[in-house]
């Protein structure tokens, strides 16, 4: 027996759909709210991926079906909480308030895509695999020792959970009862490579027992389940309690990223079935039987994001290029002199 | 030249490498392939296409998302009789293996008085110039040569690539490969067929000249040809690839510098402790009295590596080459 549960919810019945019961704590508009911000996701993303192909972004990590891991999770932080995203949560931060121009511009390769986390308590997008779970506990347990009751929650992949950076934050979190959300985006995939040949444990959930933590096992493509298991550890970190691991199941059923051709490993039936298991259009069949919305409000809101989308790309392709100076900017508050001599004779031969 | 013709194809930089590890897993029953996505997929880039169904699981092995610990694991895996080869995804990420790369790899071997050896090689796309998110740029070879220990070579041809990588698989020693993958699939070359060996510590004249000595390495070496063509009218511009950096043919380095009296090295790492700092103090060191002006580096800046819409900034240009070769000459 673990010294620490591991709550699992029933997978199936999530599958099968949720009966059309109101959860608790959630009123009319925190459910349209939750809607709205699957849509403002499922919108960017659908955007880019066409974007990308009409070359106005570059390679793209798409997330299509993972909205609602990500938007169930911010709908469980409050404003003062700290989101740690990955690549694949790269436009998280529009749930707290940053244009759609400033994520465009980081796939733009543009230093405008540059954002200050500590406006939004949104972290920097972290391409490394699992390196940012270091920073967020950390992060969590100096926010504890100021005695804040902010938590963080940080966000990775399955793949993630291999690399011993995800360990070694999830150990320290664990051992400084930091007030830590560790979400785990099981999509089953890191790429080409299967869970099966990441993990032999039976379930991502269980590498909690070992770090002694409470962990909770739940459907990703479930926005209410993601949301209620992000809260319980968010309860848990406020109380004092220390990290949640929190296994958000779901399946990539798109490629990894715009450059990626998965026809070449995954399983062609499961992606079809998968994709009919969307996240965006479970939870509108819900919202529908439960009578909190109709057609006419799915359309508002997703013209809404697509207006948002299109001033978006619309921003970032007016903004000018950047400078050269700021190749040189930014890694110093005190930089070392020779920078400005290179800057200056970058100018020079390039007449700039 | 050689008495009998070797059959040649033309390949991408990008095959000739693929091509190597096929020729060399037929060869050597002991070396075997492993890294992220190497197998089903034959590799982020293609690199190791086709080695799964050629050669089975067992020898093209998926590892888990582990850096440090698919190299450690290679360490082990000598100690047991194979030679593996391992694949970083890409240069930055490479930078979880170094804590291995640096307290075993480069150390068992002396560890053990010589007695066992450790011929792994670690291969990795590197460097910029492909509009890629952060940290898909960069090049971290310094990191590498800088440890003791451990043999580097980066090719800038396609047959360099396939020998280079070959004489890797056959040392006794670890090696790191660093494919310039901004030419993965614009360098096109003849590459010979079968077995093909390129020795390690052996320079490349990409082109000779008299005036002046180019120094590169990898995807530099293209920008210094260029260069030196721009330069054709006013200076007859030599190109020094090194191929490897370790172990490095200064004898090659030093008797183009005291040939030509003039150098400048290029390189797109960051300047400070750069390779191109260890050629400018050996030409310091050896040839100060055949120099005619001072040696100097064209390198990327002491900075991250920008976003893509500034990498243009960051790159060593032909300009900024053309630049620099004029200011020697002019000195
Ligand atoms: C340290 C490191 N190694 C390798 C990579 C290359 N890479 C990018 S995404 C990826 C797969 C990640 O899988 P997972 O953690 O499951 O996240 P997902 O992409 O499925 O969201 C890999 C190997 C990287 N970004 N960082
Ligand atoms: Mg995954």
């Amino acid at each position: 027996m673990s010294a620490v549960p591991v709550v699992e919810q029933d997978l199936e019945r999530v599958i099968a759909g949720r009966p059309a019961v109101r959860p608790a704590g959630l009123d009319d508009d925190a459910l349209l709210a939750l809607h709205r911000s699957l849509v403002r996701l499922r919108v960017y993303d659908e955007r880019s991926v066409v974007y990308h192909s009409q070359g106005r972004i570059g390679t793209y990590a798409i997330f299509r079906g993972h909205e609602a891991i990500q938007a169930g999770a911010v709908h469980a932080l409050e404003e003062r909480d700290w989101i740690f995203p990955s690549y694949r949560e790269s436009a998280i931060g529009l749930l707290r308030g940053l244009p759609a121009s400033t994520i465009l511009q980081w796939w733009r390769g543009h230093p405008s895509g540059w954002w200050n986390p500590e406006e939004v308590n949104v972290a920097s997008i972290c391409v490394p695999i699992a390196t940012h779970v270091p920073h967020a506990a950390g992060l969590a347990w100096g926010l504890a020792l100021k005695e804040s009751d902010a938590v963080a929650v940080a966000i990775f992949g399955d793949g993630a959970t291999s690399e011993g950076a995800f360990h070694e934050g999830a150990n320290l979190a664990a051992v400084f009862r930091a007030p830590l959300v560790l979400l785990c985006n099981n999509n089953q995939w890191a790429i080409s490579t299967p869970l099966r040949d990441q993990t032999a444990a039976e379930r991502l959930s269980d590498k909690a027992v070992g770090y002694g933590m409470p962990a909770i096992r739940v459907d990703g493509n479930d926005v209410l389940a993601v949301h209620d298991a992000v809260r319980r550890g968010v309860e848990h970190a406020r109380a004092g309690e220390g990290p949640t691991f929190v296994e958000a199941v779901t399946y990539r059923s798109f490629p990894h990223a715009t450059a990626d051709d998965p026809s070449i490993y995954v399983d062609r039936e499961r992606v079809e079935a998968e994709r009919g298991r969307d996240c965006v259009a479970a939870y509108e069949t819900y919202l529908r039987d439960l009578g909190v919305l109709d057609d006419e409000d799915v359309q508002t809101v997703r013209e809404e994001a697509l207006a948002e989308l299109r001033a978006g790309i619309q921003a970032a392709e007016d903004e000018a290029p950047g400078d050269p100076e700021l190749v040189f900017a930014h890694a110093y508050a005190d930089p070392p002199p020779d920078l400005a001599r290179d800057l200056e004779e970058l100018r020079r031969v390039h007449e700039r | 030249m050689s008495a009998t013709a070797v059959a040649t194809r033309e390949l991408m930089l990008v095959e000739a490498v693929n091509d190597a590890l096929h020729v060399e897993l037929a060869r050597d029953p002991s070396v075997i392939v492993l890294g992220e996505d190497v197998g089903r997929l034959g590799g982020v880039f293609r690199a190791t296409a086709g080695l799964r169904e050629a050669f089975g699981e067992k020898r093209c092995i998926d590892t888990p998302l582990s850096e440090a610990g698919f190299l450690g694991a290679a360490v082990g895996l000598c100690m047991a009789g194979w030679r593996p080869v391992v694949e970083m995804q890409y240069d930055a990420f490479s930078y979880p293996c170094l804590d291995q790369l640096i307290t075993h790899v480069g150390r068992y071997r002396w560890r053990t008085g010589g007695r066992m050896g450790f011929p792994l090689v670690i291969r990795m796309p590197y460097g910029g110039g492909v509009r890629a998110p952060e940290l898909h740029d960069d090049s971290p070879e310094t990191y590498y040569v800088h440890t003791p220990g451990v043999k580097v070579a980066v090719p800038a041809t396609p047959a360099d690539a396939k020998g280079l990588l070959a004489a890797a698989i056959r040392d006794p020693d670890p090696v790191v490969l660093f494919e310039p993958k901004l030419v993965y699939r614009t360098a096109r070359g003849a590459v010979p067929e079968g077995e093909h060996v390129v020795e390690l510590g052996k320079a490349r004249r990409a082109r000779e000249g008299s005036d002046l000595t180019l120094v590169a390495w990898g995807a530099m070496v293209a920008v210094c040809e260029r260069a030196a063509d721009d330069l054709a009218a006013e200076a007859s511009v030599e190109v020094l690839d090194l191929r490897s950096l370790k172990p490095l043919d200064d004898e090659a380095l030093l008797a183009s510098v005291r040939r030509t009296g003039r150098c400048v090295v290029v390189q797109e790492a960051p300047r400070t402790c750069g390779f191109a700092s260890e050629i400018s103090a050996l030409l310091a060191e050896h040839a100060i009295l055949d120099l005619q002006g001072p040696v100097l580096r064209v390198t990327g800046y002491d900075v991250p590596y920008p976003y893509w819409q500034l990498e243009d900034w960051y790159m060593p240009s032909v300009e900024r080459v053309v630049d620099a070769v004029r200011r020697v000459l002019a000195f």
